[in-house]
């Protein structure tokens, strides 16, 4: 079981206490019907599925409630870091293993 | 029986037990397998396939052949029990498995003889054969015979009557073992203070320093320094010490999981039997020791061989020979010391047949010394023997064989370290070419192998890594300990897969005992084409079943390596999975069994519904009343009668368990727009719309009547099971899409109770009740809300409809619910009203062609294969879900539409899943048109209805089609989805 740390509760608590959200930083596009059928099909079905770090999001879901993003290791299942939602993707490169 | 084999009478007091019914007697402190060797009993099992006679072949959790059923009470049989860790305990009832009729005599022994047919692969080979000859065999000849004779213990079938809990804990450091590398690793973590755990799964702590005789540490005996460093373990409070303890497996970020064995060793009943330990520590000592080789060569199977330092321990730790005339057979000169000490027992050492050259050092010296006869450059032939081993065949080098009698054999291959909680840990082993074992690699998480496990195997090495370990483990910056070991002389030596044998030898030689995998197996698996030892593995199942392989691997992966011609690292290592040994499925469920595996909810009307006969369906964790029978009624009756006194008088109905949400804020109403289809922004206070909610991809997902009740506050109804989903997918959007919204949602489905009352006499009822607000038709019409009070608890009113009938429902403090309800119910008597279960509720929206999410709809149908085009706010700029309706793929003909469904006899109800085709007689692989979703018999309409997704189905209507069932096709009529009351005159009045 991992050990997740919520960016606003700045607590380590047990995965049970989060659900998982997909890939982090897929932004809805602001006008969707502007979009061509591609480029809403490519924000609605793609995902980046990287081998290494993924930014993903999680909510604290049994706990503050809160959606935050975070950055895991796709390979080691390592969590490298937690950070509230809206902020940026920490510049922290490559497999953390 | 006389314990024969006891040599001296030992410190504990004598147990009574049974094996197959026969009386023995043994001592405390035994393990069931050392009692039986006590009474000079070898012969403890039948091997899996060929049902071989098999005996006690090591000392502890890796025995893959003495696997009993132990009986402590009745429901208390727990099969595939290693006798090498049962503790013996007064009373103890043990039994033999895969036998018939007795252990001595069995006849599946046959398969000993008819053994080509099981050979490698043999479950591929009739599984997967070709129709005419695999299927055929197998399901006709060989799986009846498997079936038989194939497997492990029996299971017994009665409830678990035994307590099993489950505790967490968080430590400093957890050290996993408690010989010399981890008490020394124990003592200093601990030293300054760190909490330490220390576990072993052995009773008490100590390892291998438990039968160590000769070895002094520190000038004192060996046992007398444990005692030492368990007294000095015992007396910090920070330490917890935790024997009969396995740590089975290790999980990501240093969460180790331990399965206690708290009751089997008790005669006396006691509150729990096993506990699951689920540890987070900070930093981990691993200490797991090493595994002793078997060696392959002919009949290593038989009762009476058993690793060589096996018999040390027995010897050493529970005053038990092995035997009486023993010949050690070995590649390592830990089998010397095994020898001198058999011999200083009084147990006659045949010879030393050594399988090196030129074996030498210390310990080889010193059996010289004794006068023990010694064969170098040994092969051997096989053994003889039937329950037990009577002769062994060795050769010296080149010579001829030699037949020695012998009741016993000692064997060792080597060493093994036990790096399974490592690799689990996801650190990498490497393979020492120079060693020729693997060993572990880089830590990924905290953690450190010591001791044995690391490749440290004399006693001063151990202890030296484990305190440096512990130290390190602890942060501690002082030097660590030392420790002065004498009486262990350096060992060495080792062998990997077959050993060489003479051209007389005969017999199989087995690489697996538990899976009866034979080295020529492995051969052919190879031959046959596979190379990875994953596949050579699935293909022999070597390294399968309870032992994991855990004595074979080695052995298989050498044999396969030497057959592809490959080094062993090339051909690979098998994965190391959890559990390291087998774990009850009680101690993993704990306490969430029966009652406490699920939470029941339960409405505040729930009480009354039981009382008055209610059955319940459970939907969700819900329990829903879900008809009302009266005497002699079965549910059809009862539920006709239910749905006929709605449409005619007025039902009552417990709506509890809708999903209700609050949408409170300045931003409420734009916030709405965004969530669901329709327009909200012109929804005047006071009234209801229903909403419909779709995911991004344009699927329903949800929907429910909303009530807006202020400019800045909705009342939002969801679907029973939809709720936690509905507030989920809110928060998601309000949070990280439209985080500018200033809009607060919350769960309120707990706090209201819901009283649905249904059918023209629905204002009777409801009126007298109500106070603060006008509930005349005009004054308050269709779909719409009333805040005020009902029986003189606030309530809000909604005049909302899921029949089709002039409808209320009540909402009132969730503790209020059942006082209303009985008001209610006392008012609806007079009109003759009934209680109504959800079963009649379904028929009743049917009847309407209402839709309910989740038995209409699958996440794949849009509002408009619905029907539903009308919920959508054509003039909203967007919602979630809007921009992927007019994707190609949504707007494409051929799509599954909504339609009712009407069968040619009135009385045949279709089934729910049916498939719908075009043809009476399909003919095979034909794509249906769709499927049955609701089906039900109608009261109002005298005949069966149903709804049905059909491709273009709106376009069908007057179509017949048919519904494909094992009886013949039912032919329909495709109709429109509203059966009852379509112009909805009932609901205006």
């Amino acid at each position: 079981m991992l050990l997740i740390r919520c960016p606003y509760c700045e607590m380590d608590r047990p995965e049970l206490e989060f659900r998982y959200g997909g890939e982090a930083h897929v932004a809805r596009p602001a006008d969707p019907m502007a979009t061509t059928d591609a480029e809403w099909a490519e924000f609605l079905y793609f995902r980046t599925n990287p081998r290494g770090l993924h930014a993903e999001r999680w909510r604290h879901i049994n706990g503050c409630g809160r959606f935050f993003n975070c950055l895991r290791d796709t390979v080691s299942d390592r969590i490298v870091t937690t950070y509230k939602a809206g902020t940026p993707r920490p510049n922290i490169d490559g497999s953390a293993s | 029986m006389s314990a024969a084999f006891r040599v001296s009478g030992g410190a504990g007091r004598a147990l009574r037990f049974t094996f197959d019914g026969v009386a023995y007697e043994g001592r405390q402190g035994d393990t069931l397998a050392a009692a039986l060797l006590a009474n000079g009993v070898h012969l403890v099992n039948r091997s899996y396939k060929y049902h071989r006679p098999r005996g006690i072949l090591t000392a502890g959790a890796e025995e893959p052949n003495a696997l009993v059923a132990v009986t402590r009470g009745p429901g208390r049989m727990t099969p595939n029990l290693r006798a090498t860790q049962i503790e013996l305990f007064d009373g103890l009832e043990a039994k033999s498995q895969n036998n018939w009729p007795s252990l001595g005599f069995d006849a599946g022994a046959i398969n000993d003889i008819a053994g080509k047919f099981l050979s490698a692969g043999f479950y591929y080979k009739t599984f997967m054969g070709p129709k005419a000859t695999g299927t055929t065999l197998w399901t006709r000849l060989f799986e009846p015979i498997v079936r038989q004779a194939a497997g492990l213990g029996a299971r017994t079938s009665a409830p678990d009557p035994d307590r099993y809990a489950q505790f967490y804990e968080h430590c400093d450091v957890l050290v996993c073992g408690a010989g010399p590398a981890g008490i020394a690793a124990a003592l200093a973590a601990s030293a300054g203070g760190k909490s330490v755990i220390l576990c072993d799964e052995q009773t008490e702590i100590g390892g291998s320093l438990l039968h160590e005789a000769t070895a002094l540490i520190d000038g004192r005996p060996a046992r007398d320094w444990l005692a030492t460093a368990r007294a000095t373990l015992e007396g910090r409070a920070h330490v917890r010490i935790l024997p009969r303890t396995q740590a089975f497996g290790y999980y990501a970020q240093n969460f180790v999981a331990l399965s206690e064995r708290v009751a089997d060793h008790l005669a006396a009943a006691h509150p729990v039997r096993e506990r699951l330990w689920q540890v987070r520590a900070n930093e981990v000592v691993l200490a797991t020791g090493a595994i002793e080789r078997p060696l392959v060569f002919p009949g290593n199977d038989r009762p009476g061989v058993m690793l060589a330092e096996a018999a040390r321990l027995y010897l050493n730790r529970h005053g038990v020979r092995a035997g009486a005339r023993v010949v050690v057979v070995t590649a390592h000169d830990s089998a010397y010391r095994v020898a001198l000490d058999c011999q200083a027992a009084g147990v006659t050492v045949a010879a030393i047949a050594d399988l090196r050259s030129a074996p030498g050092g210390a310990l080889v010296e010193a059996a010289r010394a004794a006068g023990l006869r010694l064969i170098a450059g040994a092969r051997i032939a096989g053994t003889k023997g039937r329950l037990r081993i009577a002769r062994v065949g060795i050769a010296a080098g080149a010579g001829a064989t030699e037949w020695m009698d012998c009741d016993c054999l000692l064997m060792s291959g080597g060493w093994t370290p036990s790096v399974h909680l490592h690799s689990q840990s996801r650190g990498k082993v490497v393979w020492h070419e120079d060693r020729q074992m693997f060993l572990p690699g880089p830590s990924v998480q905290a953690e450190r192998s010591a001791g044995a496990c690391n490749g440290a195997f004399g006693l001063a090495e151990a202890l030296a890594q484990g305190d440096a370990a512990g130290a390190a483990a602890a942060g501690a910056k002082s030097p660590p300990a030392s420790y002065a070991v004498t009486g262990d002389p350096p060992q060495s030596g080792g062998w990997l897969g077959r050993v060489a044998t003479p051209d007389d030898a005969s017999g199989k030689a087995f690489v697996d005992f538990q899976n009866d995998v034979k080295a020529d197996d492995i051969e052919l698996a190879v031959q046959e084409g596979m190379r990875s030892i994953e596949h050579v593995k699935r293909y022999t199942t070597t390294g399968m079943a309870t032992d994991q392989g855990k004595l074979s691997n080695l052995n298989a992966l050498a044999i396969a390596a030497e057959k592809l011609g490959k080094s062993i690292p090339q051909v690979g290592l098998t994965t190391f999975r959890q559990p390291y040994t087998p774990v009850s499925f009680g101690a993993f469920a704990g306490s969430n069994r029966g009652d406490l595996f699920d939470p029941v909810r339960q409405t505040p009307i729930h009480g009354w519904a039981a009382e008055n006969g209610a059955l319940f369906e459970d939907v969700g964790l819900w329990k829903r009343a879900w008809y009302f029978p009266k005497a002699g009624e079965d549910m059809h009756a009862a539920v006709r009668r239910e749905c006929r006194q709605v449409r005619t008088s007025a039902g009552i109905f417990d709506a509890s368990t809708l999903g209700k949400i609050e949408v409170v804020g300045p931003d409420a109403a734009k916030f709405m727009e965004k969530l669901y289809t329709n327009p909200w922004a012109k929804l005047e206070p006071g009234r209801c719309r229903y909403g419909l909610m779709l995911n991004e991809a344009g699927f329903v997902m949800d929907d429910g009547v909303i009530a807006r009740l202020a400019d800045d506050r909705f009342h939002v109804t969801t679907t029973t099971g939809g709720a936690p989903r509905v507030l989920h997918h809110m928060e998601d959007y309000l949070q990280t899409e439209f985080p500018d919204l200033r809009v607060w949602l919350t769960s309120t489905t707990e706090q209201w109770a819901v009283i649905a009352v249904q059918g023209p006499k629905a204002r009777d009822i409801v009126a007298p009740l109500v106070a603060g607000f006008d509930i005349a038709h005009e004054a308050m019409p269709h779909m719409s809300i009333r805040e005020g009070t009902v029986c003189g608890v606030p309530a809000r009113v909604m005049r909302v409809s899921f029949t089709g009938e002039l409808g209320y429902e009540i909402n009132v403090p969730a503790d209020y619910g059942r006082a209303v309800w009985e008001a209610v119910w006392a008012e609806g008597r007079r009109y003759d009203a009934v209680a109504y279960g959800t079963e009649a509720m379904h028929v009743m929206r049917a009847e309407k062609g209402y839709i309910i999410v989740g038995q209409e709809t699958d996440g794949t149908v849009t509002p408009d294969d619905l029907g539903l085009n009308w919920a959508i706010g054509k003039a909203k700029k967007d919602f979630v879900g809007k921009r992927s309706l007019i994707r190609p793929d949504m707007v494409a003909e051929g799509r599954k539409q909504l339609v009712g469904l009407v069968t040619a006899n009135p009385a045949t109800v279709l089934e729910e899943g049916a498939q719908i085709t075009t043809s009476a007689t399909p003919a095979a692989g034909t794509t249906a048109l769709g499927h049955v979703t609701s089906s039900y018999d109608s009261p109002a309409l005298g005949r069966s209805i149903a709804l049905a997704l059909v491709a273009d189905g709106r376009k069908r209507k007057g179509e017949t089609l048919h519904v494909p069932m094992p009886g013949g096709a039912i032919a329909v009529t495709v109709v429109d989805p509203v059966f009852f009351d379509p112009r909805g005159d009932r609901l205006d009045v």
